[in-house]
């Protein structure tokens, strides 16, 4: 299987006043396209970095991110991403805040066919209804639902998601994890998440990146062999609380701190 | 019902305030040189309502002019100011220093520059007074864009222009009506000062200054009610402008 996105020994620094700031180390991942990789790791370890490498944002200093075997030298129209604020246009209804990527993506599409897009995208996530609304007047989890639907409106290849439930409360992460999975399912995307949430990362990912702690750099690699269907009574599996507790000692030694702490849990 | 009540309170809230003024000049016996009361207005009115027509009509349009001078300037140095730090460090101390400049040191200045120039003075001073909210606050929307609105756009290749229009430019046009309403009263006062110093000036300051030279008490208060009038008016307008282009800001009150 090819790989549709390579990182191959990215490293990068940061200019701060007080001299380079190193983020990333010599960093490797691979993901086969349409496959969903999680990456996981302490807190302020370079993976906000690492999704903006990946979209072109920003060029590492060293090392290469290639997509789809072309190198990543700028922004590419191939890209999606979800911020863990759902960054909806006040002023627009929801369903123009879907349609904006279209707008910039495929300015020549009539406009019926790109507000059907929208609208199917909407329906999909359980938004029916609410195409004409102002996102001021929807709920958190709903703004979040509506800012995954505008991220693959243009049918990205690769879908970034900078810890996209962060802020929600757990009911409603575990409501949109679900999403995930119905929307993968209709509209296949390859999909990098960075979380914090080791279950999150579980359940949606194929595999499972834990990063070391500033520089980051790989520091293992979990594939997930999930027990039957991705459903949430699957979490509560020995398999899967082994695969937790393995993930768990990972973020530990990261953190540096696997001898100083007691509690082993 | 509701459209009838919430016209009925600011105005009882007027009438309240002149029949307050009223009692208060009755009450002292207080001469018109001393102070005028409201019931000496409609006279003062009537007798001069052709001046009034046109001195009014000459101060809206020179401060309307100066005001549109103002946003335009005013939104092209917070646009600079807003996407260049170096831009920003150059001008802040600048506008800042100019701004705590009273402004009607200006006008013997101006005045010398342009002599008898007295349309394009007014309309000077009105923009130079006005212009520094709406490029403060147009330069402080736009360097304060979070970074993922920027990021949505740019990740996808479009170019500065386009995430301008499509996210900086609407995301600041709160900020920049909430300036607006500010500078418009300001628009307001630097016209009238040029109105007033002038020799042989024209608009509702003029007209303030000679009622002064002539003793016509009535005639000066009356000036500052039409003032006042205009104030609201062109305050009004700006609301309603906002209302327009920037109502989605507005959150539905519970």
């Amino acid at each position: 299987m090819t790989n549709l996105i390579d990182i191959k020994g990215v490293t990068h620094a940061y200019q701060t006043a007080h001299g380079p700031l190193p983020v990333l180390d010599d960093l490797n991942i691979s993901v086969p396209e349409g496959e969903f990789c999680a990456v996981v790791g302490p807190s302020g370890c370079g993976k906000s970095t690492l999704t903006r490498l990946v979209a072109g944002l920003m060029k590492p200093d060293r090392g290469e991110v290639w997509l789809h075997g072309q190198r990543v030298t700028g922004p590419r129209k191939t890209v999606g991403m979800a911020f863990q604020n759902p960054v909806m246009l006040e002023w627009r209804t929801i369903l123009e805040n879907v349609m904006l990527p279209l707008e910039i993506v495929a300015p020549r599409m009539p406009k019926a066919e790109r507000e059907t897009r929208a609208a199917d995208l909407l329906s999909l996530v359980g938004l029916e209804g609410f195409e004409h609304k102002r996102p001021s007047e929807l709920s958190g989890g709903m703004r979040q639902r509506a800012s995954l639907c505008r991220a693959i409106v243009h049918k990205p290849d690769v879908l970034i998601m900078d810890e996209p439930f962060g802020a929600l409360d757990a009911f409603t992460r575990e409501d949109l994890w679900l999403t995930m999975h119905d929307l993968r399912a209709k509209e296949p995307f390859t999909c990098v998440l960075i979380t914090h949430d080791l279950r999150e990362a579980v359940f949606l990912g194929d595999q499972v990146i834990v990063l070391s702690g500033r520089p980051a750099t790989t520091q293992y690699v979990l594939d997930v062999d999930y027990p039957g269907e991705r459903q949430l009574d699957g979490l509560y599996t020995p398999e899967i609380t082994d695969m937790l507790h393995l993930l768990r000692d990972q973020i530990k030694i990261a953190q540096g701190r696997q001898d100083a702490t007691e509690d082993a849990a | 019902m509701k459209g009838l009540k919430s016209a009925a309170v600011p105005l009882a809230a007027i009438l309240a305030f002149l029949a307050f003024w009223e009692a208060l000049v009755w009450v002292n016996d207080w001469p018109n040189y001393k102070m005028a009361s409201p019931s000496d207005l409609p006279p003062a009115f009537w007798k001069y309502r052709w001046f009034f027509l046109e001195m009014s009509w000459q101060t809206l349009w020179r401060t309307v002019a100066g005001l549109g001078l103002a946003v335009v300037v005013g939104t092209l140095l917070g646009m600079a100011m807003g996407f260049s730090r170096v831009a920003r460090d150059a001008l802040y101390p600048l506008l800042v220093g100019f701004n705590a400049i009273p402004k009607a040191t200006l006008v013997p200045v101006i005045a010398l520059i342009f002599i008898g120039q007295h349309d394009f003075n007014t309309v000077l001073m009105a923009f130079l007074i006005s212009f520094f909210p709406i490029a403060v606050s147009v330069g402080i929307g736009l360097s304060t864009l979070e970074p993922e609105y920027r990021d949505i756009l740019r990740a996808l290749g479009a170019s500065k222009v386009t995430i301008f229009w499509k996210i900086a430019l609407p995301k600041t046009l709160p900020e920049f009506f909430g300036a607006l309403k500010v500078s418009a009263t300001l628009a307001f006062i630097g016209t009238n000062l040029v109105e007033i110093v002038s020799p042989h000036g024209r608009g509702l300051g003029a007209l303030f200054k000679s009622g002064e030279t002539n003793g016509d008490y009535p005639l000066m208060f009356a000036v500052l009610i039409a003032l006042a009038a205009l104030g609201i008016l062109l305050y009004y307008a700006v609301v309603f402008l906002e209302r327009i282009f920037a109502g989605w800001a507005e959150r539905p009150a519970h």
